[in-house]
């Protein structure tokens, strides 16, 4: 049993996964400004609770690790770590962005998540489903990074689509960065595109389980002990000083 | 006797405490309230000297790469397992916030997988309550001077638990005050155990420095005043190309934050008819403060207690401490437990 933890953003989403079956048993997600301090380990609580499921029999904690706000990466990162720690089991660090554009599987062009990271940037990356095995009837796709995640500005993000697509592959863009930088990317984007849809265009602990699913067959975990965030960014204080 | 005592006699209780408010992370197992089986402090001060003072971002990143190995260090050097541990205590407030929130955060999830109770507890109430540790007769009630880098506060003990703020700074605490003063001659940071040391070679009557009075609560501080005057002293002397003597202006200034301390705690003990007195804090672990602490007490027949130096900076074994009480008495956190920055002493 996976527990699934994202709070790298404004939302605040917790899953439990049965790998073994590939199924949800519950997924917990919630999209409103409230503190994620004061409603991840209740949401948590409550789908245990909800399911009945035995917490001793969690086997893996993943977690969004980054990037995202500083603040909610600690929330959730803290929470991955004291469970883990207390159980004795690994936390698979998955990085944000993949996580999000885990939520287009199987999407037949790019996948480019975008997340605000202010000082107008974007937490972003470029993703595409590579058909990996299986016959017609039954492919299975592996993500591809073309660019891994990433902070930059959005007109080079939009250029480097620009850049690494044919005319006619199409991009679907998800995430909070989208309300955000819609109006240029509609400028200047000349590949055909689309946004994801409400059910699939936020964080989603249940993606980040599955992605932990992943890591967990290759043994990419870390310990709770060596799990940090990938900020993506350093503090303010420290770029202040490497500027001097 | 009580319900608290018979527990006490018949099992002993072992809390887990875990702090992170500043620039400490740091994590203790305490047996009893009293008996310290594990006492863990990671500091950050050397990446926060780069700097100047406590960076929170910094901080805050620091404590989520160290709070997993403080933790269990804590219980390995107890000599304990998890699953003796009876309640898990937790700093959430006051302090920095992003600092704070890696603290609860931890605390919280890690109560919840084992299935043990959480106890949130006051910074304030954590130094206070250090003083427990070595002096197995101090018991309330009592009066006590909490001093650091963050917190001024004169406060009345009246219980576990119970408390009544009398006087707190109105702007600077002391601990700032010294980190300050310590910057503008020269001496760095961290201040207050540099002005101490350097001190020792000063006049403290040297130059003459404010003692501030608050006129509608005696028992208020001040010390942005003092701060301005040490400036402006070393500003009179330089536009008249003097140079000043480090070790004077240190000791000078320490005088008189030793003697407003000093004079506003026994004030409040003759006021109150307190038979002890007691500090905490990072600043109660100057010696000059000490030393006329103990001085003045000797004076009025007052007990006098203090904390090792250890247990004075931040530390997490006064929060289990604080959180052993919170405990018997059933304070006890729900899983929404939140960092509060701001948290008033006596609040929940």
């Amino acid at each position: 049993m996976i527990l699934g933890i994202d709070s790298s953003g404004l939302t605040a989403s917790v899953a439990i996964l049965d790998e073994d079956n590939d199924i949800v048993t519950a997924q917990y997600t919630v999209n409103l400004k409230k503190t994620h301090s004061e409603t991840l380990l209740p949401m948590i609580d409550e789908i245990f609770r909800l399911t009945g499921m035995v917490k001793k029999e969690i086997s893996t904690v993943a977690v969004a690790a980054g990037p995202g706000s500083f603040t909610g990466l600690r929330i959730g990162g803290a929470a991955a770590k004291g469970i883990a720690s207390a159980l004795g089991i690994p936390v698979a660090a998955v990085p944000t962005v993949d996580g999000l554009a885990y939520n287009c599987y199987g999407f037949g062009g790019y996948v480019c998540p975008l997340m605000d990271a202010r000082r107008q940037q974007t937490y972003t990356g470029i993703y595409e489903f590579v058909a990996e095995s299986g016959s017609m009837n039954n492919i299975s796709y592996s993500m591809n990074a073309i660019l891994p995640q990433c902070a930059i500005g959005i007109e080079e993000l939009i250029q480097r689509l620009n850049d690494a697509g044919d005319s006619d592959t199409e991009v679907m863009l998800l995430g909070d960065g989208v309300p955000v930088f819609k109006e240029i990317i509609d400028r200047n984007l000349i590949l055909p595109h689309c946004y994801a849809p409400a059910h699939m265009n936020r964080q989603s602990a249940a993606a980040i389980a599955r992605l932990g699913a992943i890591y967990v067959k290759r043994g990419q975990t870390v310990s709770a002990a060596s799990f940090a965030p990938e900020y993506l960014r350093q503090s303010q204080a420290e770029r202040e000083a490497l500027e001097k | 006797m009580n319900i608290s005592e018979t527990v006490k006699v018949s099992k002993d209780i072992l809390i887990l405490g875990i702090e992170s408010s500043c620039d400490e992370t740091a994590a203790s197992v305490v047996r009893n309230g009293r008996e310290v089986l594990s006492n863990i402090i990671s500091s950050q001060i050397d990446i926060h000297t780069l700097y100047g003072g406590v960076v929170p971002e910094i901080a805050s990143r620091k404590h989520m790469e160290r709070i997993d190995q403080v933790v269990m260090k804590a219980i390995a050097d107890a000599g304990v397992t998890m699953e003796d541990i009876d309640a898990i205590a937790v700093t959430y407030g006051p302090g920095l916030v992003g600092a704070l929130l890696v603290g609860v955060s931890y605390a919280k999830s890690y109560a919840w997988a084992l299935d043990k109770p959480l106890v949130g507890v006051h910074h304030i109430e954590g130094h206070i309550c250090a003083n427990y540790i070595e002096n197995p007769d101090l018991k309330p009630p009592f009066m006590c001077l909490v001093v650091s880098g963050g917190h001024t506060h004169l406060v009345r003990v009246k219980d576990y638990g119970d408390y009544e703020i009398l006087g707190r700074t109105r702007d600077d605490a002391a601990g700032e005050a010294f980190d300050k003063v310590a910057r503008v001659i020269g001496l760095g940071y961290p201040g207050g155990p540099k002005i101490d040391k350097v001190s020792y070679e000063g006049d403290p009557a040297a130059i003459d420095f404010p003692r501030a009075k608050i006129a509608d609560n005696e028992y208020d501080f001040s010390f942005s005043g003092l701060k301005s005057a040490v400036l402006n002293y070393l500003n009179s002397l330089s536009m008249k190309g003097e140079n000043y003597d480090q070790a004077d202006v240190a000791a000078s200034f320490q005088q008189a934050v030793v003697d407003v301390l000093t004079g506003h705690s026994m004030a409040a003990i003759k006021e109150y008819g307190t038979d002890s007195f007691a500090i905490a804090g990072g600043v109660a672990s100057n010696s000059h403060l000490r030393e006329a602490m103990k001085k003045a007490c000797d004076e009025l027949g007052v007990k006098f207690y203090m904390p090792s130096p250890i247990f004075c900076t931040d530390n997490a074994a006064m929060i289990a401490v604080a959180g052993y009480h919170e405990y018997m008495a059933g304070n006890t956190a729900d899983w929404n437990l939140n960092a509060v920055p701001a948290l008033k002493l006596g609040e929940r």
